[in-house]
């Protein structure tokens, strides 16, 4: 029983427990056993399981009395450990956080609580979400689930992608039925590509950044990761609204996704951009994109080839405009208020020692690269210079959006990598080629699992809609989703 | 361009992060790296263009500019490296 419980989508979970067919006890159990069985994939930074199978026995108990909260009651998900949650150790990955525990809990985990999920820990990510490959923690690497069954990768351990990857590899290797994620220029799309599941990016606005740890707080938005995408729709219902203490929340309705996810493309106009390759990407990806686009067509939408002209500056925008918000969200670790402190000789002394300890390589390179473009004489050649880029960059999608419904790329220029391969910062950057642009214009995207490599592993097809359009992107989500058939795998139990 | 050791070791002061002499060339060479990268966006004609400084077009929300939280000095301090007497303590700054 606990093996086949793990094996649910949500929504057969909700089925299941609305029927009495088995309590969120037993599916809680048996996601922890689950993990408990695969614990070198290293998924979670700190597991929650008193609270988990609290939460689980109150939602058995709610839905005796008749009283189930909706389609989220009684599910277990991984929280990323961006989220702050009251009472429970929240270190955004990093080493300067270690020990901290939030007096408050953030809007989104709050509200997930308040649907009636369980939470069965907070998954390991990227130091402060900075990373593609989930090899910038303090906490160590996470591993992805899969493996390469040829080539020159086969039987190594593969990175799950990142920033979000403790939350793809556990949603991936069924250790829960969901999880959360956050995207500021990729880090929920290109790890749900690298480990066959769904990952959505929200339009910005729509989800809440209220006492979620801040990145790039013009970038940053938080979302579903689950294996398939009417799951992703349940999901982002529970996480989405309005909310007061975020002043960049939109104040809008949230629709019920879920509704609409089966009423398919017919007549809708899908832009295929033709900027959307990268050098050296392999053949593999190009073919899948255009098979994509044929299974759309198939269900009968119209494929229109599109251009999107500042495409390859979106990442290079990218990385002086996220550094240089991180450099400023960042000063506030300062070993006073929370954290780690490092003493010094002076207060000066203090602030340098703890930033030089508690912040990990990558960090430390961003926030230096952010307060150099930040710094006197360089603001606008740099800084200013790419906040026009990224108008632009909106300008091209806002004017393909007035003739296309919703865009079709490939989510990531390859699948996952080793987690010991080499990489120097730009070509790592690289990683989210394809997923920067829409975070830089704050629309809605997706990736949805499509097909394997040569050597079996995972690649997503990414979709692109317009603000606040999740509605039309779910749909058209579905039907990849149904056309490509993907079989996410069962993976055994992988012992240390 | 390149960046020289005491241009580095002027950003890591401003970003108080303590940089040893040994790492400078090092970090000197990845953020040249970085920076040879982004230059390209000199080349993106921006004239006439404003910059981008927010993805949403609303103007800010305002409210009735009342207390809605607060009075919980412990909650604030709960993380705090050493507090005393209700407040957060640093090393001594006046001699």
């Amino acid at each position: 029983m606990s093996n086949t419980l793990t094996q649910l989508t949500i929504a057969q979970a909700r089925d299941g427990l609305s029927n009495g067919d088995f309590s969120a006890t037993e599916l809680t159990q048996s996601c922890m056993d689950t993990y408990g069985a695969a614990r070198k994939l290293n998924i979670y930074i700190t597991e929650t399981p008193e609270l988990a199978l609290e939460q689980a026995a109150a939602s058995d108990a709610r839905r005796a009395k008749g009283e189930a909260l909706g389609s989220m009651d009684g599910i277990p998900i991984a929280m990323k450990d961006l989220f702050c949650t009251d009472g429970i150790q929240s270190t955004a990955g990093s080493h300067i956080l270690e020990g901290f525990v939030p007096q408050y809990e953030s809007t989104i985990s709050q509200n997930l609580k308040d649907a009636g999920s369980v939470m069965l820990g907070k998954s390991n990510m990227d130091e402060f979400a900075m990373g593609s490959a989930t090899t910038t923690s303090y906490y160590g690497n996470t591993v992805n689930p899969w493996q390469a069954a040829s080539g020159p990768d086969a039987g190594k351990d593969l990175a799950p992608g990142g920033s979000s990857g403790g939350s793809a590899s556990a949603v991936a290797a069924r250790m829960c039925l969901g999880a959360t994620g956050t995207d500021t220029g990729g880090s929920i799309r290109q790890p749900a590509s690298f480990t066959g599941i769904v990952g959505l990016k929200p339009t910005y606005g729509r989800c809440s950044r209220w006492g979620c740890v801040a990145f790039a707080s013009s970038l940053d938005q938080a979302g579903p990761m689950t294996r398939t995408v009417r799951d992703a729709a349940i999901m982002l219902g529970a996480m989405a609204g309005h909310d007061v203490k975020d002043s960049t929340s939109t104040p809008i309705e949230t629709p019920d996704f879920e509704a609409v996810i089966d009423q398919g493309v017919k007549g809708l106009r899908v832009g295929i951009p033709k900027e959307y390759t990268a050098e050296g990407m392999p053949e593999e990806i190009t073919s899948l994109w255009q098979r994509g686009a044929g299974w759309l067509r198939e269900a009968g939408a119209e494929i229109v080839d599109v251009s999107l002209p500042h495409t390859k500056y979106a990442l290079p925008t990218y990385y002086i405009v996220a550094p240089a918000e991180a450099s400023s969200n960042l000063a506030r670790y300062d070993g006073v208020r929370y954290g780690l402190r490092v003493e010094g000789n002076s207060l000066d002394e203090m602030y340098m020692n703890t930033r030089a300890e508690g912040f990990g390589e990558e960090v430390q390179r961003r926030v230096l690269i952010g307060t150099y473009v930040l710094s006197a004489g360089y603001y606008d050649a740099y800084y200013l210079q790419a906040q026009k880029v990224r108008t632009r960059i909106a300008e091209d999608f806002t004017k393909v959006f007035e003739d296309v419904d919703v865009l079709l790329t490939p989510t990531a220029p390859s699948p996952a990598f080793t987690l010991d391969a080499k990489m120097d910062p730009v070509t790592m950057y690289l990683n989210d080629i394809f997923t920067v642009p829409a975070s830089l214009a704050g629309l809605p995207g997706i990736s949805v699992p499509a097909g394997l490599s040569q050597h079996g592993l995972p690649l997503g097809l990414q979709l692109i809609a317009k603000p606040y359009d999740e509605l039309t992107m779910l749909r058209t989500a579905e039907v990849i989703e149904r056309f490509a058939g993907f079989d996410l795998p069962v993976f055994s139990g992988r012992e240390a | 361009m390149s960046l020289d050791r005491e241009t580095v070791r002027r950003i890591a002061y401003l970003a108080r992060i303590r940089v040893d002499e040994d790492r400078l060339d090092k970090i000197a060479g990845e953020l040249d790296g970085i920076l040879d990268w982004v230059e390209q966006l000199s080349e993106v004609d921006t004239d006439g263009v404003e910059p981008m400084t927010s993805v949403t077009e609303l103007t800010s929300p305002h409210r009735v500019d009342v207390v809605t939280d607060g009075q919980c000095p412990d909650k604030v301090l709960a993380n705090g490296f050493d507090t005393f007497d209700g407040f957060f303590t640093v090393p001594k700054v006046v001699e």
